[in-house]
C-alpha cells in the first residue's frame, strides 16, 4: 500500500510541474506575440534614419484600370521587397517577416525598414536597402504594373534612360537617300539635255543647205543658232539660178 | 506697234515658253506665297488685335499691292526681258532699278535659302523616335541631363545648340557646322536640279510646290479642330480689337507686310511674264495672284492658330497638373482626387486651413491667357513653337514631316522666283559667253551663291541672317518700288502704258489703275518708306542673342550691334539702291558726251525696244 502512495505523490509532482510549464510557455507565448508588434511598432518610424518612403500613384498610372490598393497588395510589396532583398545579398534567408512598414496614408504612402533575418531587432541600413531597390527596381515596378514615377522611392532618383545611340544617326540616312535621288536627277537631265543637243547638231549638219531656211523660221526651244538675223541680207543667189 | 510675230524674228534668242498658263500662275502664286505668309501674317494678326487687322491689311493690297503687282506683270510682259533689260527700255537713266534689283535678289537668295536648308535639317530629323527635341540629352558621365538643356527647353536646346550651335554674340564667330553645311548643299542641289533647264523644269516642279502646302493646311486645320484647346486659340486670335488701329505702326507693319508678301520689286515676276505671249490678259492675272496670295496668309493663319491654342491648352493643363502633384503630395490626399476641374476649390480649401504650408509650396501660377500671349514669328514660330506643339500631338513623326515638307515646298517656290530675277537679267544683258550651255551658268551661280552663303553656316550665322534679314529684305525694295511705280507712271507715260495695256489685254485700264499708279500707290510707298526708316532710326538697333552663361538665362540677352556690323547693316542697306543714282550719272555724262561726238539724240543701248520702230508688213 505504501509503494502505491509514494508512486502516487510522485506522479502529481510530475503533473504540476508540467501544468506550471505549460503555463509559463503560454504565458510567454502572449508576451512574444504582444510584444513582438510593440517591437516592430519601434522599429519602423517615419523619419527613421533607417527607414524609406514609398508613394504610389495607382490611378495616375493605370486610369479606368487602376487596381485597389489593400492588405493583399501591402502583402505584394512585402514579398517583392523580400526578393529584392534576396537577389541583392545572393540569400535565401530573407522573408516577409523581415519587411516592416507603417505610418500608411490614404495618398497611398508608407514607410517601411528591412530588418536582418538574423537579428530581428537589427535593421538593415537605408544605403543598402537603397542599392537593392536599384537592382530589382524594374522587377518591382513591373509587379506592380508602375514606373519609376508612380512607384516612388522617396531618395532614390528615377533611373535615366540610356541613351539611344544608333550606329549612323537616322538623319543621315534620310540626307543620304534624298541627296542621292537629286543627283541621279541631275545628271540624268544633263546627260539627256547633252544627248538632244548632240541629235539637233547632227541633224543639222546633214542638211546644211537649208540654214538659211532654217534662220528665217525662227528657231526651236532648247536650240540657239548664233548670230543675229540681217533683215538686208537676202539670199538672191537662189532666185537668180537658172 | 510692233506686231508681236516679228519680234521672234529679231534673231535674238527664242525666248523660253510657258508650257500653259496654268505654270505661269502656279509659279508666280508659288513665288508670292512664302514662308512669311505662314509665319509672318499669324504673328501681326495676334499682336494687332486679331480680326481687326485686315482692315489695314486688305486696304493696302487693294492700293499698294494690286497696282504694283499689275505693273510690275504687264512690263515684263510687254517688253519681254528680266529687270535689268526693261528698266533699259523705259528709260536709259532709270536702268539702274534693274541693275538694284538683280543685287536685292542675290542677297535675298543667299539667306532664303539658307532659312531652306534648316528646314530640310529638321526634316530630317523627323524621322526617328522619339523626335530628338522631345527631350534633353544626357550628359557626358550619364548621372543627369545636359545643364543648357535643363534651365531652358529640350525644343530650345535642340534649335540653339544641335541646329545652329549658335555663340553668345557676334563677335564670336565660332566655326563652321558641317550639318549645316550638309543641309545647305541639298538645299542648293534641289534647287539647281529645278533651274536645269529654265522655266521648262520650273513648271513641272511648281506643280508640286505650289499646291502641297495648301493640302497641309487643310490636314492640319482638320486634325487641330479636333485637338482639345483648338477653339481658344482660333476665338483668341478672330476675335477683333479695333483699339490697336489707332497706332501707325500697325498700319506701316500692314502695307510693308503686303508688299513683301508679294515679292514685287525682285525682278522676278518681270522675269516671269516675260515668257508669256503679249496677249495675254495680265490684268487678271495680277488680281488673281494677289488676291490667292492674300487668301493664302488668312487661310494659313487658322491652322496654326488651332494648334498654338492647343499648344497653350497643354501647357497650362501641364503647369495645373504640377501643382496638384505638389498639393496631392503635401497634404497625402488620395491619388487623382484633386483633378483639374476641380482644382479651384480643393485649393482654396487647403488655402484656407493650412495657409502655411500651401505658400511654402511655391505654386505657379497658371493662366491659360498668359500661355496664349506668348507669341512668336519668323523661325522661332516654326522650329520652336511648332516643334513644341507636334510633340504633344499623337502621331508627332507624322505632323513633323508633313509641317516641313509643307515649309519647304513654300521656300522652295519662293526661291524659283529670286534666282530667276537674278539669272534672267544677266542672260538679257549677254554676259554669258556664247560657248556656256545655260546648265553650266546656272551651275555656275549657285555655286557661287552657296559657298557666299556658307558663312550662316557659322557659329554666328543666325545673327547675320537676321541682319540680312532686317537690312536687305525691306528698305532697299521699298526704294525699289517706289522708283518702279515713279518711272512707268511718269517717264515712261501713263498714256504710252495704257496703250501697251491695251494692245495686251483688249481694254485700257479702268480708272481705279490710273489713280492708284499716278498718285496713291507712290504717295503710299513714300510715306511707308520715310516710316519705316524713321522707326528704324529711333532706336539703336540690337539683337537678342542666345548666351548660357547670361545672368537670366534662358531668357535671351539684348546686345546692341558692334560699329563694324552696324556699318555692314548701312552698307547692306544701300549699296543695292546706290545703282540707282550712279547708273543715271552715268548714262547722263554719256549722253552729253554721246551728244557731242555722234549727234544722236536716243542713246538706247537697246534698239530692239524703240517704240518709234514700225514695221509695215
Amino acid at each position: 500500500m505504501e509503494e502505491g502512495c509514494m508512486i502516487n505523490s510522485n506522479f502529481l509532482g510530475i503533473s504540476l510541474f508540467m501544468r506550471c510549464l505549460r503555463m509559463l510557455v503560454r504565458i510567454l507565448v502572449l508576451l512574444y506575440l504582444a510584444g513582438a508588434p510593440a517591437l516592430a511598432q519601434t522599429l519602423c518610424q517615419p523619419n527613421a534614419s533607417n527607414g524609406c518612403r514609398v508613394r504610389i500613384s495607382i490611378k495616375t498610372a493605370l486610369g479606368n484600370q487602376a487596381y485597389e490598393w489593400n492588405e493583399n497588395e501591402m502583402f505584394l510589396f512585402r514579398a517583392t521587397m523580400a526578393f529584392a532583398m534576396r537577389r541583392y545579398y545572393k540569400t535565401e534567408t530573407y522573408n516577409v517577416d523581415n519587411i516592416i512598414m507603417c505610418n500608411q496614408t490614404l495618398r497611398v504612402s508608407f514607410w517601411f525598414v528591412v530588418t536582418s533575418p538574423e537579428n530581428s531587432t537589427m535593421l538593415i541600413p537605408k544605403a543598402d536597402v537603397e542599392k537593392a531597390v536599384r537592382m530589382s527596381r524594374h522587377r518591382i515596378n513591373n509587379a506592380f504594373l508602375l514606373t519609376d514615377r508612380t512607384l516612388e522611392f522617396l531618395g532614390i532618383h528615377p533611373t535615366l534612360a540610356a541613351p539611344v545611340n544608333p550606329d549612323t544617326p537616322p538623319w543621315l540616312i534620310v540626307f543620304g537617300v534624298v541627296i542621292g535621288a537629286v543627283f541621279a536627277g541631275i545628271i540624268a537631265l544633263l546627260v539627256s539635255s547633252l544627248l538632244q543637243k548632240r541629235r539637233k547638231e547632227k541633224g543639222m549638219m546633214e542638211d546644211g543647205q537649208d540654214e538659211e531656211d532654217r534662220q528665217m523660221k525662227g528657231v526651236e526651244n532648247d536650240n540657239v543658232l548664233d548670230g543675229i538675223y540681217n533683215r538686208g541680207f537676202t539670199d538672191d543667189d537662189r532666185f537668180t539660178k537658172l | 506697234m510692233p506686231e508681236e510675230g516679228m519680234e521672234d524674228n529679231k534673231g535674238r534668242e527664242e525666248r523660253p515658253k510657258w508650257n500653259n498658263k496654268a505654270e505661269y500662275l502656279l509659279t508666280c502664286i508659288g513665288f508670292a506665297v512664302g514662308v512669311g505668309n505662314v509665319w509672318r501674317f499669324p504673328y501681326l494678326c495676334q499682336i494687332y488685335g486679331g480680326g481687326a487687322f485686315l482692315i489695314p491689311y486688305l486696304i493696302a493690297l487693294v492700293f499698294q499691292g494690286l497696282p504694283l503687282l499689275y505693273l510690275e506683270l504687264a512690263i515684263g510682259q510687254r517688253l519681254r526681258m528680266g529687270s535689268i533689260g526693261v528698266w533699259n527700255s523705259i528709260s536709259p537713266y532709270l536702268g539702274g532699278v534693274g541693275v538694284a534689283s538683280m543685287v536685292v535678289s542675290f542677297c535675298v537668295s543667299l539667306f532664303y535659302n539658307t532659312i531652306v536648308a534648316w528646314v530640310l535639317w529638321y526634316l530630317f530629323n523627323s524621322f526617328q523616335d522619339p523626335l530628338p527635341w522631345s527631350q534633353c540629352p544626357l550628359n557626358h558621365n550619364n548621372t543627369g541631363y545636359v545643364k543648357e538643356c535643363v534651365e531652358s527647353t529640350p525644343v530650345n536646346y535642340f534649335w540653339y545648340r544641335q541646329t545652329l550651335n549658335i555663340t553668345p554674340n557676334m563677335e564670336t564667330s565660332g566655326s563652321l557646322q558641317w550639318w549645316l553645311v550638309v543641309s545647305l548643299a541639298t538645299a542648293w542641289s534641289i534647287i539647281y536640279i529645278c533651274f536645269i533647264r529654265g522655266i521648262e523644269t520650273i513648271g513641272k516642279a511648281v506643280y508640286v510646290t505650289a499646291t502641297f502646302p495648301y493640302l497641309v493646311l487643310t490636314i492640319f486645320l482638320v486634325r487641330a479642330l479636333t485637338l482639345p484647346g483648338s477653339s481658344e486659340g482660333l476665338i483668341y486670335l478672330f476675335t477683333p480689337d479695333v483699339s490697336p488701329l489707332s497706332n501707325p505702326q500697325v498700319w506701316l507693319d500692314a502695307a510693308t507686310q503686303i508688299f513683301f508678301s508679294l515679292s514685287v520689286a525682285f525682278g522676278g515676276l518681270i522675269s516671269f511674264s516675260s515668257y508669256n505671249s503679249q496677249k495675254n490678259n495680265c490684268e487678271r492675272d495680277a488680281v488673281l495672284v494677289g488676291v490667292i496670295n492674300s487668301a493664302t496668309s488668312i487661310y494659313a493663319s487658322i491652322p496654326i492658330f488651332a494648334i498654338l491654342g492647343f499648344k497653350a491648352h497643354t501647357n497650362y493643363v501641364t503647369c495645373l497638373n504640377g501643382n496638384i502633384l505638389a498639393l496631392t503630395n503635401e497634404f497625402d490626399i488620395s491619388d487623382m482626387n484633386i483633378t483639374v476641374e476641380n482644382y479651384e476649390q480643393w485649393f482654396d480649401s487647403l488655402n484656407g486651413t493650412h495657409p502655411s504650408r500651401v505658400s511654402d509650396l511655391n505654386l505657379k501660377t497658371c493662366d491659360l491667357q498668359t500661355f496664349l500671349d506668348q507669341s512668336a514669328s519668323g523661325t522661332g514660330l516654326a522650329f520652336i513653337v511648332f516643334t513644341e506643339a507636334v510633340i504633344s500631338m499623337p502621331g508627332s513623326q507624322v505632323w513633323a514631316v508633313l509641317f516641313f515638307i509643307m515649309l519647304f515646298s513654300l521656300g522652295l517656290s519662293s526661291m524659283f522666283g529670286n534666282l530667276e530675277g537674278i539669272l534672267t537679267p544677266l542672260h538679257d544683258l549677254k554676259l554669258v559667253p556664247k560657248w556656256m550651255p545655260n546648265e553650266l551658268f546656272t551651275a555656275i551661280i549657285c555655286l557661287v551663291l552657296f559657298l557666299m552663303a556658307l558663312i550662316f553656316c557659322l557659329g554666328s550665322g543666325n545673327y547675320w541672317l537676321e541682319i540680312f534679314n532686317s537690312y536687305v529684305g525691306s528698305v532697299p525694295f521699298l526704294i525699289i518700288a517706289f522708283f518702279e511705280i515713279i518711272a512707268v507712271a511718269y517717264i515712261y507715260g501713263i498714256g504710252r502704258f495704257s496703250d501697251d495695256l491695251e494692245f495686251m489685254t483688249g481694254h485700257r485700264p479702268n480708272i481705279f489703275w490710273k489713280v492708284c499708279w499716278l498718285v496713291i500707290s507712290p504717295l503710299m510707298l513714300f510715306v511707308v518708306l520715310v516710316a519705316y526708316v524713321a522707326v528704324q532710326a529711333q532706336t539703336h538697333p540690337t539683337y537678342a542673342a542666345w548666351n548660357p552663361d547670361y545672368v537670366n538665362f534662358p531668357d535671351t540677352e539684348v546686345l546692341p550691334y558692334p560699329d563694324w556690323v552696324f556699318a555692314i547693316c548701312v552698307l547692306l542697306s544701300s549699296v543695292p539702291v546706290i545703282s540707282i543714282p550712279l547708273v543715271a550719272i552715268y548714262r547722263l555724262i554719256c549722253c552729253m558726251s554721246g551728244r557731242h561726238s555722234k549727234g544722236s539724240l536716243h542713246n538706247d543701248p537697246n534698239p530692239y525696244a524703240n517704240e518709234g520702230y514700225v514695221v509695215e508688213s
